[in-house]
């Protein structure tokens, strides 16, 4: 085997694939091999690097240089400047844009400073393709130390005392679901690991399934040791083609490698796993929903008790845990749960891992431990407002969460804290917003997505929301009365304490924490029928500054409905009672003549 | 909407029997029976629920139910070049709306259908993850980041034959 000086890493996530980076890589194998160096360097197509705003990244070890936005015509310079003559590509190398200085050792940058990866550990390190580099990096040795040495009742000790606890969003002590399910009686039991990511603006799970595949089998395998069961089942999103080709691949070769299969090494372990496509419905990230839906029937929630944990897949006990819950389980038993325990706050454990996106420099994935404040997130981590605008506002746990305002920026990120707040954990999605963002328009944005993904099985949910949905969208038509924010109040708080499953229950959460952090906007909306962001395209007056305005017709001529009336060198005025708001007068104006209020 | 009739040849009954046979004909598997169903035949038409439900025995009901609960399901055949808009919360913040009112604009159809040519339909997904390129239109296999209301025409003219 080569002995490899040097290693590029070059991300393969799916959002630096869009980008081009598979035709990148293979441009830096072929310039390597036509320098005749194909025994010094190798080209490895990693999992997401986490820094996707400035994707495709390129990562060269030993090091650490870091290329950002790199394109396939920029591989010859790389290999010929940097692998041939150690000179780094200085124009492809990282500049902070807060000092302007280029930082080429990855570890230098403020984005990856605050950082402590734990589920992210192997993404943008490893092949996830092969499962030997995953074993290189300790892989499957938690899987060998607990057949091998502990016993099932040990080794949900180490995760109760480690304090982990749902990723997913609710929080639920991770040990103790394991405990239950243990306990339930029945020979055939489930592990089902959740990855029916539908969180809008939410990429956590996908990113660790295509970058470390093997953790959450490892995790998988060592839960069914744990509760006595022999089958695992992974639901996954049919819209995630890369994760599903790059699970089923380490499936196969764990199989092939004795790590999944009948009797796992050497022991009377028996365990394998399939898998199981969502179709794209919201609501089946809930545990009674995903399991109807692996039925093969609508995914539609039931009441619970009785708990999968109990009765789940075909009425058998079940254990359903999160992606990234299963990827933090083979470091925890390997470097114990002191270790992990020592991370965090009181309450909240170990690390969070976020999606980061909107209005944010850096867009991205990171992993942070509990505790660490929203300031440092989005301003350190982040980088700050994109375009140097102003901060308004941070949409947490998606359309299940809530939003938080500047007041906001010093609470820490912990399970408690954050639902004191008024918003929640959730499954991670961190949406950052500006100034020029309608706080009015972002709450029917949410509630929009959860009208539509509604299971129409209870009625609150089901009508309540529309109501909802309604009243908001006569407050951003200029239609909205005094009495309506008392009005969504009442509502979302009825909707929140009778509906069915977690959904509904969370659905009017943006609703409320807008109102109660940006009310503000909404009397804006309502008794001056204003759009302070200028969003709400009903609320916009187009207007003619006639200081401005030379006579030239030419908005005239471009309205289609002819508001506009004017002679020719006069000042032209636009009828409000006839203009539609479509804007064709302002792009054809040459004099800035026509204003918006 | 009109519903679409489609007549069913022999072949496309075998095809289905087949694909329902290996899922060893389990009520269980219907949704991965309607997955494969759909990559074979591009959508779920009626016709092509009535066999499956015969197949697997269950009521066609159930099988319209599954169909119509899932949004990835479709019972319309989607454009040659099927345009999908993400309307994730990292996109809609970085204007994907305007984005889509571009295309729905431009091509004259709503979200949902299908232009009289059959050549494109439009479709809107919640986040393809590609949050860092937001707002992200993905046409057919390829997708679009950065984009501008003004980059539509460019973009369907690239699908000019």
């Amino acid at each position: 085997m080569a002995d490899y000086k040097i290693h590029l890493l070059v991300c393969g996530g799916t959002g630096c694939k869009s980008s081009e980076s598979q035709i990148l890589a293979e441009h830096l194998r072929s310039s390597i091999e036509s320098q005749g160096l194909s025994d010094f360097a190798q080209v490895i197509g990693t999992g997401c690097f986490g820094f996707c705003e400035k994707g495709p990244i390129v990562k060269i070890i030993p090091d650490n240089t870091f290329y950002t936005q790199v394109k396939p015509e920029d591989a010859k310079e790389i290999v010929e400047e940097h692998i041939v003559k150690g000179r780094k590509v200085s124009r492809l190398l990282y500049k902070d844009p807060k000092s302007d200085k280029i930082v080429s050792d990855s570890k230098g940058m403020e984005f990856y400073k605050k950082q402590v990866r734990i589920a992210l550990r192997n993404c943008g390190v490893i092949d996830p393709e092969n499962i030997e580099e995953y074993i290189a990096r300790d892989g499957y040795a938690s899987l060998g130390k607990v057949l091998t040495t502990l016993t099932p009742e040990a080794t949900i000790e180490i995760i109760k005392k480690s304090g982990l606890r749902g990723r997913g969003g609710a929080g639920f002590p991770t040990g103790l679901k394991w405990e239950i399910t243990r306990q339930s009686p029945g020979k055939e039991k489930y592990v089902v690991c959740n990855a029916d990511e539908g969180d809008p603006g939410a990429f956590m799970d996908r990113s660790i399934l295509e970058g470390d595949p093997h953790s959450v089998i490892e995790a998988m395998a060592i839960n069914g040791y744990c509760t006595g069961a022999s089958n695992g089942l992974v639901y996954i999103r049919a819209e995630y083609p890369l994760a599903i080709e790059r699970l089923k691949k380490a499936i196969e070769q764990a199989r092939e490698y004795g790590l999944l299969g009948e009797r796992i090494l050497g022991t009377d372990f028996s365990f394998d796993i399939n898998l199981r496509y969502g179709a794209g419905a919201f609501v089946c990230g809930e545990e009674t929903a995903l399991i109807h839906s692996m039925e093969g029937g609508r995914g539609e929630p039931t009441m619970k008790p009785p708990f999968p944990s109990v009765k789940g897949y075909l009425g058998k006990p079940t254990n359903v845990n999160n992606v990234e819950t299963f990827a933090s389980i083979p470091v925890i038993i390997n470097k114990g749960y002191e270790w992990y325990s020592s991370i965090g706050t009181e309450k909240s454990k170990g690390t969070k891992v976020f999606a980061l996106a909107g209005k944010v420099n850096n867009v991205g994935l990171i992993e942070v431990p509990m505790g660490i404040t929203l300031r440092e997130v989005i301003f350190e981590i982040g980088g700050g407002i994109k375009n140097g605008k102003k901060f308004k506002g941070v949409q947490i746990g998606g359309p299940s969460g809530g939003c938080l305002t500047y007041k906001h920026l010093d609470v820490p990120i912990d399970y408690e804290s954050l639902i004191a707040a008024g918003a929640m954990m959730g499954s991670g999605g961190m949406i950052i917003m500006d100034e020029d963002d309608c706080m009015v328009d972002v709450a029917k944005y949410f509630l929009d997505f959860t009208v539509d993904e509604s299971c129409g099985k209870c009625t609150p949910c089901r009508v309540g929301n529309k109501r909802m949905h309604e009243l908001l969208n006569n407050i951003t038509k200029g239609n909205g009365t005094k009495d309506d924010i008392d009005r969504l109040i009442n509502l979302g708080n009825v909707i929140k304490d009778t509906s069915l499953c977690m959904l509904g229950q969370s659905a009017p959460n943006p609703v409320l924490s807008i109102i109660e952090n940006f009310r503000e906007e909404y009397e804006a909306h309502i008794q001056d029928k204003k759009c302070p962001s200028g969003v709400c395209k009903a609320l916009m007056v187009y207007e003619i500054v006639p200081e401005n305005c030379v006579g030239c017709t030419a908005c005239a001529r471009a309205c289609p409905v002819g508001a506009i009336t004017g002679e020719r060198k006069e000042v032209h005025r636009i009828d409000p009672a006839l203009c539609i708001k479509c804007g064709a007068c302002m792009d054809r104006c040459k004099f800035n003549a026509v204003i918006v209020n | 909407m009109s519903r679409i009739k489609v007549e069913l040849k022999k072949k496309d009954v075998d095809t289905i029997r087949e694909i329902c046979k290996s899922f060893n004909n389990l009520p269980g598997e219907l949704i991965n029976v309607l997955h494969k169903a759909q990559h074979t035949f591009g959508y779920l038409p009626a016709e092509v629920q009535e066999v499956v439900a015969r197949e697997l025995n269950v009521p066609v009901a159930k099988v319209y139910g599954v169909v119509t609960f899932y949004s990835f399901f479709s019972m319309i055949p989607k454009g040659k070049h099927p345009i999908s808009v993400c309307t994730g919360t990292a996109c809609y913040v970085r204007g994907a709306e305007n984005v889509l009112a571009e295309f729905k604009k431009n091509l004259k159809i709503d979200v949902g259908e299908t232009t009289s040519d059959g050549k494109f339909s439009i479709s809107c997904l919640r986040c393809v993850g590609a949050c860092g390129l937001a707002p992200v239109v993905m046409v057919g296999e390829k997708t679009y980041g950065r984009v501008s209301p003004e980059m539509v025409k460019d973009i369907l003219k690239e699908y000019d034959e």
